[in-house]
Order: C-alpha cells, then sequence, then structure tokens
C-alpha cells in the first residue's frame, strides 16, 4: 500500500512553528542563534548551567521545569529554582567525596529524580555522567562501568544488591557508591553511602564550574558488532545541539508542556529526555512507570502535553491496543508528535492521526551524533515512512564507499547515510579507541552504518544496518557481547545471535547454539541457556528465542557467519559463499 | 481448575518466558518487575502464552493487571466468572 504525502497548512497548526520555511532557513542558518544558550565569563560553556542555572537565575525561576510522576501519577514537581538548589547539592556532594574536573559519575536508577539530579549535578561539578540502563544485568553494567572508569555510582538498594554488590571487587576505580533507600530506615548495603545523607551536608550552593566547550560531560555506551561496548564522548558543546534540534525538530517554545519517554540509560533520555527542554526552559514530564496504554492516554490529557516524543516499539503497542483507549480522553494541548529509535512504518504515521489527529514525526539520530540529524518537521510535508530531511545547519548524504574513498550514491540509490563533520554535538571519540573513532570517517564525512537512500526532493528513507548489529525495540544491542554471554554457558561450544523481525519491537534478538559434546538439546537446556543468558544480561539485552543448531555456519578462519544464519531463518538469498567452511 | 492449579500454570508459563525466575523464590504479592527484570516485551510474551495455553485473550490495555502473580489470578478468575 502507499501512502500519500501528508500536507501542512500553516493555518492547521495549533501553533505557528519556529522553523516555518525548511529552505530558507537552511539557508541562512546559524547553531548559535538556534540554540539561544548564555554561555559562561571567558567562553566557557556548561551543560548545567544552560539547563538549569540561567533559568532559576531569571524569569523562569518558580515555573516548573520537571515533573515526576509516581505510581499512582501523584506528581512531584520541581521549579527551576528547586532544581538549581538540588544538583547545587549533588554537586557540592561529588566534590566532597573526591571527584574532579572528567572523572566519572555513573547512574543505575531507573526514571527516579534522583538519576536527574545527578545527571545535572555532575556536570555541573565539571565531572562526566555515565548512565547505565536499569535492566541491564551484571555483565553489561560491569563492562561498562570497568571501560568508563567508574568512581562514583548512583543507584538503587535493590538495584545494588541484585547486580552491582557482587561485581564490586572487581572494579577497582568504582570508589563510591550512593544508594537511594527504596524503605525509610531500611538497612544500608554494606559498602555504600546513604545518597539523601550524602547531599544533606551541604546547602551553601555551589558555582557551576567553568568547563571549556570541549571538556567531555557525557559519556554514553552504544554497541558494535564485535568487541567491547564503545564508549561515546560527549562535550559540553553539545548542548548547542541539543538546544536547537529540539527547537527546530521538536518544535519546542514557551509554555510547552513535554513528555519524552526515553529512560536516561540510552542517549535519547539525556539529549532529549533531561538536557534538551531544560536548556529551552520547558515544563518536562517524566513517568518512572513502564508502558502502559491506559496510563500514557491519562498522562497525555491530564497533564495537557503539548509536544510528545516517543519510540516507535511504544506507538505499535499502542495501536495493538486499539483506538477506543485512545478515544477515550481529549488531548486539546497535544500539538506536535515526534518518534526515534528505529525507523517508523508509515501506518504508525497515520496512525496517530486516526488517535490524536496529528501525524507522528519520525527522525534520525545515534549516540554518535548527539543530537537530532534527519527530521520531520512540522511545517513541511510529510513522507510516511521518511526520516525527513536533514535538519538545517546538517550536511548529510548518501555515500558508496570505494577504493578511492567515498563517492556519493545516486538520487534513489542505497548506500551508507553520512555526515559532514562539524555539527556541534558530534561526539569526541570513543573512549581509549582512537583506531575505531577513525574507522567512523571518510575525510571529512562521518559514516553512520546506517543503510539509506534519497529521493528527488531531499527526503531521506532509512534501509537497514550496513554491519550486524542488532536494533531491538529502540535499543542497539551486540551480537557479539549477546554470544560471549552465552558461551559461558558449560553447555555451549559456539553461538551465532542475529536480529529476526518481530511486529512490535522491530527486531528481537535470536540466538543459535551449538552444543559442546555430551549435552543433549530440549526444552530444559533451552531454558536454562535462556536463564544463564537473562541473569548476565538483563531482559533488555538476552534473547527472547534460542535455537539449536548442529553446527553454526563458520567461514574457513572459523568466524560464526551471521549474515547466513539471518539469511537462512528468514528465506533470503544467501549471497555470496566463498569464504565459508565445507559442510556448514 | 482451582487456585493452586492456576497458580501453577502461571509460573510454567512465566517461566517459560523468563526462566531465570526461581518459582520457590517467587512472591505473589510483589509486582515481577519488582522482583526481577521483567519488561514489557516479556508481559507481550506472557499474554501470548496465556492466549495459547489458557485460551484467555488478554488485550493490551489490561497488561497492568497482570504485573504480579496474585493480580494475575485474580484477573482471570474475574475474566473466567
Amino acid at each position: 500500500m502507499q501512502f500519500a504525502p501528508i500536507q501542512k497548512r500553516s493555518d492547521q497548526l495549533r501553533r505557528a512553528p519556529n522553523l516555518e520555511d525548511y529552505a530558507a532557513s537552511r539557508s541562512c542558518f546559524d547553531w548559535q542563534a538556534a540554540a539561544a544558550l548564555e554561555g559562561l565569563p571567558g567562553g566557557s560553556l556548561n551543560i548545567a548551567h544552560e539547563a538549569v542555572d540561567r533559568h532559576a537565575r531569571g524569569a523562569r525561576a518558580s515555573q516548573r521545569a520537571i515533573r515526576f510522576l509516581g505510581a499512582d501519577l501523584a506528581p512531584a514537581d520541581y521549579t527551576y529554582a528547586d532544581l538549581k538548589a538540588a544538583t547545587d547539592r549533588v554537586a557540592a556532594a561529588l566534590v566532597r567525596l573526591g571527584v574532579g574536573p572528567g572523572e566519572r559519575v555513573a547512574t543505575l536508577a531507573g526514571r527516579v529524580p534522583a538519576q536527574y539530579l545527578t545527571a545535572i549535578g555532575a556536570m555541573k561539578a565539571g565531572a562526566v555522567f555515565l548512565p547505565l540502563f536499569s535492566a541491564f544485568g551484571p555483565e553489561p553494567i560491569r563492562a561498562r562501568l570497568e571501560l568508563g572508569g567508574a568512581r562514583v555510582l548512583v543507584t538503587t538498594d535493590l538495584l545494588y544488591r541484585r547486580k552491582v554488590a557482587a561485581l564490586r571487587e572487581a572494579l577497582p576505580l568504582l570508589e563510591h557508591v550512593l544508594v537511594l533507600r527504596t524503605a525509610p530506615g531500611s538497612e544500608l548495603p554494606p559498602g555504600t553511602l546513604d545518597f539523601d545523607e550524602a547531599l544533606a551536608a551541604g546547602d551553601g550552593g555551589f558555582e557551576t564550574r567553568r568547563t571549556r566547550p570541549g571538556d567531555m560531560a557525557l559519556l554514553h555506551f552504544t554497541s558494535g558488532t564485535t568487541g567491547l561496548p564503545k564508549g561515546v564522548m560527549h562535550a559540553h558543546r553539545a548542548v548547542i545541539g541539543h538546544a536547537a534540534t529540539a527547537r527546530l525538530a521538536l518544535d519546542l517554545q514557551d509554555g510547552d508542556l513535554y513528555w519524552c519517554t526515553a529512560d536516561p540509560g540510552w542517549v535519547t533520555g539525556v539529549s532529549y529526555g533531561i538536557i534538551a527542554p531544560l536548556a529551552c526552559g520547558v515544563t518536562m514530564i517524566v513517568d518512572r512507570e513502564e508502558f502502559d496504554p491506559e496510563r500514557w492516554y491519562a498522562i497525555l490529557a491530564g497533564e495537557q502535553v503539548s509536544v510528545w516524543y516517543t519510540a516507535p516499539t511504544a506507538i505499535r503497542m499502542l495501536m495493538k491496543a486499539g483506538l477506543e483507549p485512545a478515544r477515550r480522553h481529549t488531548y486539546p494541548a497535544l500539538r506536535h508528535l515526534a518518534s526515534v529509535g528505529e525507523p517508523l512504518n508509515p501506518e504508525a504515521v497515520v496512525w496517530g492521526v486516526e488517535a490524536f489527529g496529528l501525524p507522528f514525526h519520525d527522525n534520525w539520530w545515534q549516540t554518535e551524533t548527539g543530537a537530532i540529524m534527519v527530521a520531520n518537521y512540522p511545517s513541511m510535508e510529510l513522507r510516511p515512512g521518511s526520516m525527513g530531511r536533514p535538519v538545517p545547519g546538517v550536511e548529510a548524504a548518501v555515500l558508496k564507499r570505494g577504493a578511492e574513498g567515498v563517492e556519493p550514491a545516486a538520487t534513489g540509490e542505497v548506500g551508507e547515510l553520512a555526515l559532514k563533520s562539524g555539527w556541534p554535538s558530534m561526539f569526541m571519540g570513543y573512549l581509549g579507541d582512537e583506531a575505531r573513532t577513525r574507522k567512523c570517517f571518510a575525510g571529512d564525512w562521518y559514516l553512520s552504518g546506517d543503510l539509506a537512500r534519497m529521493d528527488e526532493d531531499g527526503y531521506f528513507w532509512f534501509v537497514g544496518r550496513a554491519d550486524d548489529v542488532i536494533k531491538a525495540a529502540g535499543h542497539l544491542i551486540s551480537p557479539f557481547e549477546v554470544e560471549s554471554a552465552l558461551l559461558r554457558h558449560a553447555a555451549v561450544a559456539q553461538a551465532g545471535v542475529i536480529g529476526i523481525p518481530d511486529p512490535v519491537a522491530g527486531s528481537a534478538v535470536k540466538a543459535f547454539v551449538e552444543l559442546k559434546p555430551g549435552f543433549e538439546a530440549g526444552e530444559a537446556l533451552r531454558r536454562d541457556i535462556l536463564a544463564h543468558a537473562r541473569r548476565l544480561l538483563g531482559a533488555a539485552v538476552a534473547p527472547r528465542e534460542i535455537a539449536f543448531a548442529a553446527q553454526l555456519p563458520r567461514t574457513r578462519s572459523g568466524k560464526i557467519m551471521r549474515r547466513l544464519l539471518r539469511a537462512r531463518e528468514l528465506g533470503l538469498p544467501e549471497g555470496d559463499l566463498s569464504t565459508l567452511e565445507a559442510g556448514a | 481448575m482451582n487456585r493452586e492449579e492456576l497458580k501453577a500454570v502461571l509460573v510454567e508459563l512465566l517461566t517459560g518466558v523468563a526462566p531465570d525466575v526461581d518459582p520457590a523464590a517467587l512472591l505473589p504479592g510483589v509486582d515481577f518487575r519488582d522482583q526481577f527484570d521483567f519488561d514489557s516485551m516479556d508481559t507481550l510474551n506472557f499474554a501470548i502464552a496465556m492466549h495459547q495455553s489458557l485460551g484467555v485473550n488478554v488485550p493490551e490495555t489490561d497488561y497492568a493487571k497482570l504485573a504480579s502473580l496474585d493480580k494475575c489470578v485474580a484477573y482471570l478468575e474475574l475474566r473466567q466468572g
């Protein structure tokens, strides 16, 4: 089925958009002007100052900055002034604990206030914020804390006992763990400090450190096809990209009530779930609970959300629940819907019109790009299924790699989506891995690893990944990390991990395992291997499905051919098999 | 099927989706998510397993009612009248 383009008429928009005319905006674009930041004396720049301090000292001091929703939707509100006072206390506490500039402060906490306060407080102190997804199992947590060299971790007592306590000996650099007590007066786990007590001593304010624009502020881990997770470093200057793109692609404006459903354990939940909305001075919602259609509709209607940024997996789950629950409410305040994480299928784009009277606007970016790079805008014709057009100020192209470097693909031809270096939120590199950083670049071009094509009008369309990385429910998962965990099971000789299409999550992780002699395939063993993987990796990363294989296809050098596994699983052409080992 | 039999079937389905769950340590009154990692994709797969094995089609809007073992039992007893 073909989906007709959705035309936009300015008289139908509920508010005049920041970006009124795409072509005009591109022709005279300036990042600094679009970001509208304040800066610190002497050319210094600190994300915490732009997101919190300047508003707390100005007209927004008593405006709500964040509304946290608890289990029963009970709100806990922080004004910009409250947020400044609370993050001052976190920064002061970190300095008292000996955290110096550039040192890493990690969180493993879910969407509770302490995680947000720690993010801002750490950057305020000149430290680097390193968020971890709370559904990670102990193995991804250990790898990221170790590679990141985290000095402080903020977590809850429950998560600490379940996932971190047993890792402490393996993490000599992790000096302090601050825990949030789930129940008041509950026993503090040995080797930890109480988060609230650690903060209590400091009420004298804090002078935000005058970091340079190029100083590291954020460390996000992402997954590659091989090897260890990659620590993607971002500098304070990324806030220029966060603020500017939030104004252009999410159309954030004064008075907006904004809800980003992403968890800060992933880059969207930090760039657009903490920094961008605060830097733009709007009021944001944080819901600590998991996805639940009725709850989400109640929040959209009851909190009068005006701009909503969510993900394809959630939209597809809402679609499964049908239109009836959506239509029990009205959404007069809602004016812009956006989606990111994986390509949004055209059915879902159009479903937004049926449910809310507004289409979903897909956009594209990655951990490395730090901010939205290609987007659909409220004022621009929307082509369902397309990721849109490059943000003004961003030069994007579809390139083909050849012997002589890269060359542009023809219109409509598939190639690698690439970005011309120089946008403000471009990553500083991968932590401790310059070789891997260099491999992402061809001259001035950053090569994203995503395959795309561009149509005759400059709209970009996602085609697939250029590598074996799996995108499940919007989360990038490394097949290597999953295979490594499976190989630690006593029965597993070889493992090959691929993504298979899933109607809700986009892709689901499937593992094929080859057993060691003496072990027999069967339901009991399947469950045991799955349990092992979930304990080590956590539900978000572990396979959803495990299949036994007599022999996995390998190259002559012994490498598992994931592409061939995937082709066989999905009945696709098997391609060039010249390097295949005989008999596989 | 009496309540104990129903519980046993539910635990079997639950551990099929999340075999890392130890049935002996499962607290029936506490939400799955607070006891072990159980995400929305797990809930979806758990609901599909309930449909296949018990013939009860759980709509997405009712997934929140499957948050713990006790809640599942109460929900199914209500559905089966």
